[in-house]
C-alpha cells in the first residue's frame, strides 16, 4: 500500500511539473503583444513596464522566465499590476467563500443523486424512473449561469425568500452564512445530479446483473440487502472516483460562473474580474492553482479507489 | 444468442433441416438494427426534429430581419418609438427600461438596453452559437479520432506520448483552459506559421473549445481501437498486405462510427454549453460577433428591471442542448446491443 | 425415500426482438431426499436455466415462467423474492459455475458467509464469524482461520469454489443445486470438487441436484440422470439405466461420443450430426429428429416422456422398445 501510495505521488509531481509549464507558456508565449506591456495592463505608463520587465525578467530567455514566475507565485509575491494588488493574497482571501460553496454543494448533490439514482434504477423502465431521467436531462442542459440569474430573478427578486447574493463568512454569523448560500447550492448542485444520478443508475442497472448478485439473492439475503450492500455498494466506487475529479474540478475553477451570478467572494468572482479586465497575472496564478487542486484531489482519490476496491490494493488490474 | 443455422454441413452429406426455413432468415446489418430500434424511440425523434427547427429558426435570421422586423442585430434604436396597439411607445423608456416582449412583429420579443430588436438578436445568436457548437464539435472529432486511430493502430512511444498529452490536457477543468486559451488568444489573435487568425474571429472559440473536448473523446475510442485491433480481422488485413492508412480507414473506421456519431451528438450540446459560459465571461465570443451567452452576459446587467433579455436566450440554449442531449441518448441506445434483449412480455 | 422437491411441467420462456425463445419447455422430474440427480445437455438446452428457476433466481423482465415447484408440500414457483427468504440458503442452495464472478470482489470471504449466517440466523458476529470458519475447514480449506479474511480473488479457482460449497453449506439445507461447479476448474481440481460433494451428500444426507454436460461428471456421483435436449427431458433414469441401458437416440449419441480408454486408438469419436434446434420455433414433431438417425413417420408427432419399458426409466422416445433394447445396448458393447 505505501508503494502504491509513493508512486501515485510521484506521478503527481510529474503532472503538477508539466502543468506549471505549460500554464506559463500559455500565458507567456500564446499571446501576440509586448509580454511586459500585457501584463502591466491596460493603462500602464513606460515606469510601471519597466518594473514589470524587471520583476519578472521579462527579457531573459525562457526558462528563466519560468523560474522567476513560479518563484513570484509560490513565495507569494506575485503582484497584478493593473490594480497594484498581491494576487496571492486575493486568492488566499477568497478561499472560504468558494470552498463554502463547493463543498456545501458537493453534501447536496451526493446526497440527492445517490437517492434519485437507486431509485431509478430499482424501479427502472417504471414512472418514478422516467421522471428522474427527464429531470436529470433538463438538469445537465442548462447553463448553470442562466439557472442562477433565473433562481436569484425568481426567488430573490419577484418573491423575497432569499437574500440576492453575496458572502457573509461562517465566523460571522452561522445561520446568515446557510441562507446567503442555499441558492447558490442549489444552483451548482443541479448540473451535478443529473449526471450522477444517471451514472449511479447506469451502473445499478450493470451490477443487477452480476452473478455476485445472484449468488447474494441465492443466499436468502432479502431484496433490499442485495441492492444495498451488493449492488449499490459495488456501483459506488466509479461514482467515488467521478466525484473526486469532479470536485476538484468545481473548486478548481467551475464555480467561477455561480460566484459571479450570486456576487460570492470567492475565487471565481476574482477570476471573472480578471478576465474582464484581461489582468493576466490573477488568471494565470488562478489558473495554476486550480489545476492543482485538481491533480492533488485526483490523487487523493485514487489513493481513495484503492482503499475501497481490494483488488486495485493488492495489485490486480481494475476490472472494466 | 440463438441462431437458426450454426453448423456447416460436411460435404456429400444431405442438407440438414432445421426449424426454420432458409427463406425467412434475412441477413441484417447492425445499422438497420439500430435504425429500427432508434425509429421506435418515439421522444428521440420528436427531438431530433426540434433541434431541426431551432436550426432552420435561426437561419431564417435574415429572412425575419427583412421582412418582419425590419431592422438588423445591431442596429440600435434607443431614442425610437414603436406603434404598438396604437400607440406610439418609446424603445426605450427614459429610465432606462427597454420595451418588453409582445404580439408585435417589430421587438417581438422586445428590445434590449440599447434598443436593439431581441428576435432578431436571438436569431443571428443562434446562429452563432450553433455554428460554434457544430465546428467545435467537428474539430473535437476529427482530432479526436486522428489520435485514437494513432495511438490505438501503433501503441508504443507513439501511445504513450499522446495519452499523456491527453492526459495533461485533460487534468485542466473545462472552463479553466478555455478561459486561459480565450483570454490570451484574444489578445492579438492566434500567428502560428501561415496560419493567423484575428483575436476577435468565431474560429479562436471554435478551435478552444474543439481542442478542450479531444481527451473526452478520444479516450474511449482509444480503448475501442485497441480492442479491435486484437481481433483477427485486422491480422487477416495486415497479412493482406494493406498498409497501415488502409487498415485505418477501411477496417477500424467502420467499427468505430457508430461510437463516434454518438459522441459528435452530444458534444454539439456540450460545446453550446461551454460556449455560453465562456462568452458570459467574457472569454469567448467576441463583441462584434453576439451569441446567445453574450446576449445573457448583457441582459445580466439588467435583469431585475428587463428580465426577459435573459430569460429568452437561456430558454433557447436549454431547449437546443435538452433536444441533442435526448437525441444523443436515443441514438446510444439505439446503437447499444444489449438493448436487445429489454422487450416486455 | 419420498420425492422432496417435484417439478411438474416447468416452462421457461423470453420474448426477444426476435421472437419468443422457449428455452426451457415442459421439464418435470421428482428429487428424492439425499439422492443426487444429475441434469446433462449440451449448451442451450435448458439445463442451467431450470436450475436457477427452481428458487425463482430467474429474473429478467422478459421471461416467463409457468409450472410447478413443489418443495415439501410447498409451491414455491411464482412466490415473491421476500416470500422465498426461508427457501433461499436455508433449505435449498445454489452454487454456480464461475466462483471468481459469483462472490462479490470487495467484500472478504468470511464476511461474506457470515452475512447470509446472519440474515437467517439471531447470532452475534464472534459466533458467526467461528462458524464461517468451521465450515471452511468442513469442505478442506486450509488455515481456515486466516484465510477468512482474504478477498475472493485470492484464491485459486479450486479453493474459491470449496468457498463458495462452504457458503451454501451454511444453513444445513437439503438441497444443493450445483451448476456446472467444475465447468471452469482443471481437470485435477475437478476430481477434488466432486469428491467433496460426493462425501457432502453422503455424510450429511444432503440431496444434489448437479448441471453438468460432463458425462464423466455424472458417472462420478450421480444416483439418477436427466438427460435434456431443445429444452426438454427426454430420458430419466438411474445412473446404471443411462450408461448401461440407454433408450434415447440422442443419449445413445452422447455415450457414443465418449472417449473411452478401452477403444482401439484409431476409432473415430462418434459425433452427432447436426445442430439443435432454434428455440424460436422448435420443430412440431419430436425436437430430435432431425438429427436422428432411427427417425421413421411417427416422430413428426411430439413423444410424451412415458415409462415405456416398465420401472422408473423414462423416455421421449416412439422407437419399439425391442429396438432400444437391442441398440442401446449394442451401442455400448460396441466400443467394449
Amino acid at each position: 500500500m505505501a508503494r502504491f501510495v509513493a508512486r501515485r505521488l510521484l506521478g503527481m509531481t510529474a503532472v503538477l511539473f508539466a502543468i506549471s509549464v505549460i500554464v506559463f507558456l500559455i500565458f507567456n508565449v500564446i499571446p501576440n503583444s509586448d509580454p511586459a506591456a500585457r501584463i502591466a495592463g491596460k493603462n500602464a505608463d513606460p515606469a510601471l513596464i519597466a518594473r514589470v520587465n524587471a520583476d519578472l525578467g521579462l527579457d531573459k530567455p525562457l526558462p528563466v522566465q519560468y523560474l522567476t514566475m513560479m518563484k513570484q507565485i509560490f513565495t507569494g509575491q506575485l503582484t497584478s499590476y493593473a490594480k497594484d494588488r498581491n494576487v496571492v493574497q486575493q486568492i488566499w482571501e477568497g478561499v472560504p467563500a468558494t470552498f463554502s460553496l463547493c463543498i456545501g454543494a458537493a453534501v447536496l448533490w451526493m446526497s440527492l443523486a445517490i437517492l434519485f439514482g437507486y431509485l431509478s434504477a430499482v424501479h427502472a423502465g417504471r414512472f418514478a424512473d422516467r421522471a428522474l431521467t427527464i429531470l436529470s436531462l433538463v438538469g445537465i442542459s442548462m447553463p448553470v449561469f442562466w439557472l442562477a440569474a433565473m433562481l436569484l430573478y425568481f426567488l430573490s427578486f419577484k418573491v423575497e425568500l432569499f437574500p440576492t447574493g453575496s458572502y457573509v463568512p461562517l465566523t460571522e454569523s452561522p445561520g446568515d452564512w446557510a441562507y446567503h448560500l442555499i441558492l447558490p447550492w442549489f444552483t451548482l448542485a443541479v448540473l451535478f445530479v443529473g449526471i450522477y444520478s444517471r451514472v449511479l443508475r447506469s451502473n445499478m442497472l450493470d451490477a443487477m446483473n452480476e452473478d455476485y448478485v445472484r449468488t447474494a439473492r441465492a443466499k436468502g439475503l432479502s431484496e433490499r440487502q442485495v441492492r444495498i450492500r451488493h449492488v449499490l455498494r459495488n456501483s459506488m466506487i466509479p461514482v467515488i472516483t467521478l466525484f473526486g475529479l469532479d470536485f476538484g474540478m468545481v473548486v478548481g475553477g467551475g464555480a467561477i460562473l455561480t460566484e459571479t451570478v450570486y456576487n460570492l467572494d470567492g475565487v471565481g468572482l476574482y477570476a471573472g474580474e480578471a478576465i474582464r479586465s484581461l489582468d493576466l497575472p490573477p488568471l494565470m496564478a488562478v489558473v495554476m492553482f486550480g489545476a492543482f487542486f485538481i491533480v492533488f484531489f485526483n490523487t487523493i482519490v485514487d489513493i481513495l479507489y484503492a482503499v475501497l476496491d481490494p483488488r486495485i490494493r493488492l495489485g490486480e488490474a481494475a476490472p472494466a | 444468442m440463438v441462431s437458426p443455422i450454426d453448423s456447416l454441413e460436411a460435404p456429400g452429406e444431405p442438407p440438414i433441416p432445421t426449424g426454420v426455413p432458409v427463406a425467412q432468415i434475412q441477413g441484417r446489418s447492425p445499422w438497420y438494427l439500430a435504425w429500427l430500434r432508434l425509429r421506435r424511440n418515439k421522444v428521440a425523434l420528436v427531438c431530433a426534429a426540434v433541434f431541426v427547427l431551432i436550426v432552420l429558426f435561426c437561419l431564417a435570421a435574415p429572412l425575419w430581419a427583412e421582412h418582419v422586423a425590419h431592422t438588423g442585430p445591431n442596429e440600435n434604436h434607443i431614442t425610437d418609438t414603436v406603434m404598438i396597439d396604437g400607440q406610439e411607445t418609446d424603445v426605450v423608456a427614459p429610465d432606462g427600461t427597454p420595451l418588453g416582449p409582445g404580439l408585435h412583429g417589430k421587438f417581438l420579443l422586445g428590445a434590449d438596453q440599447n434598443g436593439r430588436d431581441v428576435m432578431v438578436r436571438l436569431m443571428y445568436g443562434g446562429r452563432t452559437s450553433i455554428y460554434v457548437g457544430l465546428a467545435a464539435a467537428l474539430v473535437t472529432t476529427i482530432l479526436a479520432v486522428i489520435v485514437a486511430l494513432l495511438a490505438g493502430y501503433y501503441r508504443g512511444w507513439i501511445d504513450a506520448v499522446l495519452s499523456r498529452t491527453m492526459d495533461i490536457i485533460w487534468a485542466f477543468p473545462v472552463l479553466l483552459l478555455g478561459i486561459a486559451l480565450g483570454t490570451t488568444l484574444s489578445i492579438g489573435g492566434l500567428k502560428a506559421g501561415p496560419i493567423q487568425i484575428a483575436g476577435d474571429s468565431l474560429w479562436i472559440p471554435i478551435l478552444i473549445i474543439g481542442l478542450v473536448y479531444v481527451p473526452y473523446v478520444a479516450r474511449p475510442i482509444r480503448g475501442e481501437i485497441l480492442a479491435l485491433r486484437e481481433k483477427e480481422f485486422i491480422e487477416a488485413a495486415v497479412a493482406q498486405g494493406k498498409g497501415p492508412l488502409r487498415i485505418m480507414f477501411s477496417e477500424l473506421m467502420p467499427n468505430i462510427v457508430s461510437t463516434v456519431v454518438v459522441f459528435f451528438t452530444l458534444n454539439i450540446a456540450n460545446n453550446m454549453l461551454l460556449e455560453s459560459a465562456l462568452s458570459f465571461l467574457g472569454a469567448g465570443v467576441r463583441p462584434p460577433n453576439a451569441s446567445w451567452g453574450t446576449m445573457i452576459s448583457d441582459g445580466y446587467q439588467v435583469i431585475f428591471t428587463a428580465p426577459h433579455l435573459t430569460v429568452v436566450p437561456g430558454l433557447m440554449i436549454v431547449a437546443t442542448v435538452l433536444s441533442l442531449n435526448v437525441f444523443g441518448d436515443g441514438l446510444r441506445d439505439a446503437m447499444d446491443p444489449r438493448a436487445k434483449i429489454r422487450l416486455e412480455h | 425415500m419420498s420425492a422432496i422437491m417435484t417439478v411438474e411441467d416447468l416452462r421457461v420462456s423470453f420474448a426477444t426482438e426476435d421472437g419468443v425463445v422457449k428455452a426451457v419447455d415442459g421439464v418435470s422430474f421428482e428429487l428424492a431426499a439425499g439422492e443426487v440427480l444429475a441434469i446433462v445437455g449440451e449448451s442451450g438446452c435448458g439445463k442451467s436455466v431450470t436450475a436457477q428457476t427452481l428458487t425463482g433466481l430467474t429474473r429478467a423482465s422478459n421471461a416467463r415462467i409457468t409450472g410447478s415447484v413443489n418443495y415439501r408440500g410447498r409451491e414455491i414457483n411464482g412466490l415473491t423474492d421476500n416470500q422465498l427468504r426461508d427457501v433461499r440458503g436455508e433449505q435449498i442452495a445454489m452454487v454456480f459455475q464461475d466462483p471468481m464472478c459469483a462472490l462479490n470482489p470487495v467484500y472478504r470471504v468470511g464476511d461474506q458467509i457470515t452475512e447470509m449466517i446472519r440474515a437467517h440466523r439471531d447470532v452475534s458476529k464472534k459466533e458467526a464469524k467461528a462458524k464461517a470458519i468451521e465450515l471452511l475447514r468442513s469442505v478442506g480449506i486450509p488455515n481456515a482461520d486466516r484465510r477468512v479474511r482474504l478477498y475472493p480473488h485470492e484464491f485459486s479457482g479450486g479453493m474459491r469454489q470449496r468457498v463458495m460449497i462452504a457458503m451454501a453449506l451454511a444453513l444445513e439445507p437439503d438441497v444443493l443445486i450445483a451448476d456446472e461447479p467444475t465447468t471452469a476448474l482443471d481437470v485435477t481440481i475437478q476430481a477434488q470438487i466432486l469428491q467433496l460433494i460426493d462425501r457432502l451428500n453422503r455424510e450429511r444426507d444432503l440431496a444434489v441436484i448437479i448441471i453438468t454436460h460432463d458425462l464423466g461428471v455424472v458417472a462420478e456421483i450421480a444416483d439418477r440422470v436427466l438427460v435434456m435436449y431443445a429444452g426438454q427431458v427426454v430420458e430419466d433414469a438411474t445412473l446404471d439405466e443411462i450408461f448401461y441401458e440407454p433408450k434415447h437416440p440422442y443419449t445413445w449419441g452422447l455415450l457414443g461420443s465418449l472417449a473411452r480408454l478401452d477403444q482401439p486408438r484409431t476409432t473415430r469419436l462418434t459425433q452427432i450430426s447436426g445442430a439443435p434446434p432454434s428455440l424460436l420455433a422448435p420443430p412440431a414433431g419430436c425436437r430430435f429428429a432431425p438429427r436422428c438417425s432411427h427417425v421413421f413417420d411417427k416422430c413428426t408427432e411430439l413423444p410424451p416422456l412415458e415409462a415405456r419399458t416398465g420401472g422408473t426409466h423414462l423416455d421421449r422416445c416412439w422407437l419399439d422398445p425391442d429396438i432400444k433394447a437391442h441398440r442401446g445396448s449394442e451401442r455400448v458393447a460396441h466400443h467394449g
